[in-house]
């Protein structure tokens, strides 16, 4: 296997261009964490033509509910949350300039669409390895909606965070590749 | 008549929570070491050695294997000769689930359906309890995930549909899944008994020890064919390709009405937690 990509946040349209299908990276820098019940609160300010709680151009949103940090750490158990859920607010913040996600599972073809249109992409951490993944961020902050307990939005500092690109902006999907190349028709 | 304190039970029931979210099973270990070499996808084998990695981790430091630390399933025999005193039997598995996913710094991930407020202490429980002959009590809990629950389902099949449907539906539901519910996983299925029962069933069948043989023949045999069809798929580790896509397939059957046949398919991730202990 090739060796992976390093990429520092925030990304810019030649990093997601540079990226394809398939690439192994390992991300530096902050992401910001969200899940379903932040990404509904994204979605309503967004209709309402408020702010968001952060500048959303070029970052990363990790679809992540972390476990509690036990004491003298700086976050608990940190994997991949299943992604499709997210699909129906993805596309709205990828408009604005989101420009990754990392989650787990198949992507829907309006968000597909919307990360070929607006130059984002998808990635996959491991889903079940949070406590391997957790080790890879270095700084742990809630910055909005305190109050959703795992589902606040956190601002994370990660290192080398292991990652495999699913959707890049040339239309491949890593999930439907895959599955084909080591299919067996019965 | 023996008397049981319910605070032993708040007691055991918390240090289950905490153990079965960090302590993997050595059954599930040795099943990642076996799908080890026979996948085919250098990626594959990555993931399970990743896996096989994060499970040390959780054991070593005592952390979650799993930022989703679930839904508190707990199973409970209770002796018919058994008193409980002190308390009831509800109250004090819930208090153990709270006290557990406090002290062991568990998700809590359990909210309101319609306004998704946290309730905060992981509470309530879901807990099936049966009762049996002898004076002893049997727990066991086993926190589920939510991706994999939610690719799981119950369906009325027809009799004319048969084993052929059965297997159909199985695999076609783990086709459907694909990498949503973290593969490898393993596939709990229960046939028979009513709507509500076979679901019971599919999710009792994920507590028997991974590569076990089923003692009936015919649904081992049934198991072992439907496995194949699954790792024939090639969605593999994690969906990214490969021929690991399922550890094994579980099955649990019981009689059901003459004019159904009743099937359920729970699907469950690597991360097969469940810890028991007999007072």
């Amino acid at each position: 296997m090739a060796e992976p990509i390093r990429l520092k946040t925030p990304l810019r349209d030649e990093d997601v261009a540079g990226l394809k299908s398939g690439d192994r990276v390992l991300i530096s820098g902050v992401v910001y964490t969200g899940r379903d019940a932040a990404h509904r609160r994204l979605f309503d300010l967004l209709k309402e033509g408020k702010a968001l709680p952060f500048d959303i151009r070029g970052q990363i949103i990790y679809y992540v509910g972390p476990t509690p940090a036990k004491p003298g750490r700086v976050l608990g158990s940190a994997g991949p949350t299943t992604s499709y859920r997210m699909d129906a607010y993805a596309p709205s913040l990828i408009e604005r300039g989101l420009k990754g996600m990392i989650g787990k599972g198949m992507r829907s073809d309006s968000v597909k669409k919307a990360m070929a249109k607006y130059k984002a992409v998808y990635f996959a951490a491991t889903g079940g390895a949070g406590a391997l993944l957790a080790k890879r961020v270095k700084k742990a902050q809630v910055i909005a909606y305190e109050d959703l307990g795992p589902e606040a939005i956190r601002r994370l500092e990660v290192e080398d965070l292991p990652v495999i690109v699913i959707n890049d902006i040339y239309g491949n999907d890593l999930y439907i590749e895959g599955e084909k190349k080591y299919r067996i028709s019965a | 008549m023996r008397e049981i304190d319910v605070k032993l039970i708040t007691e055991k029931v918390r240090d289950l929570c905490i153990e079965a979210n960090t302590d993997l099973g050595e059954d599930v270990i040795q099943a990642l070491d076996r799908a080890m070499k026979t996948e085919d996808s250098p990626l594959g084998v990555e993931i399970l050695k990743e896996l096989k990695e994060n499970a040390r981790i959780g054991r070593e430091e005592k952390v979650p294997i799993c930022q989703d630390t679930g839904f508190a399933v707990v199973f409970v025999e209770l002796g018919q000769d058994v008193h409980l005193s002190g308390g009831g039997l509800r109250e004090a598995i819930e208090e153990g689930v709270r006290q557990g996913y406090r002290d062991g710094y568990l998700r809590k991930s359990v909210c309101h359906p319609f306004t998704r407020a946290n309730t905060g202490d992981n509470t309530p429980a879901i807990i099936h309890t049966e009762v049996v002959p002898g004076e002893k009590v049997r727990i066991t809990v086993a926190p589920k995930g939510g991706g994999s629950e939610n690719m799981s389902r119950v369906v009325m099949l027809t009799p004319s549909e048969g084993i052929e449907g059965i297997k159909r539906f199985v695999v076609q539901r783990v086709k459907e899944s694909g990498s949503n519910p973290c593969p490898p996983t393993i596939v709990g299925v229960g046939i028979g008994g009513t709507f509500e029962q076979t679901a019971l069933l599919a999710k009792k069948s994920l507590l028997r020890p991974l590569g076990s043989r089923n003692p009936d023949p015919e649904l081992d045999g049934l198991e072992s064919a439907i496995l194949k069809e699954i790792n024939q798929l090639g969605i593999g580790p994690q969906g990214l390709g490969g021929r690991t896509t399922s550890l094994a397939v579980h099955i649990l059957m019981m009689p059901c009405h003459i004019a159904s046949l009743p099937l359920a398919v729970n699907i469950q991730c690597h991360a097969q937690r469940h810890k028991e202990i007999v007072i």
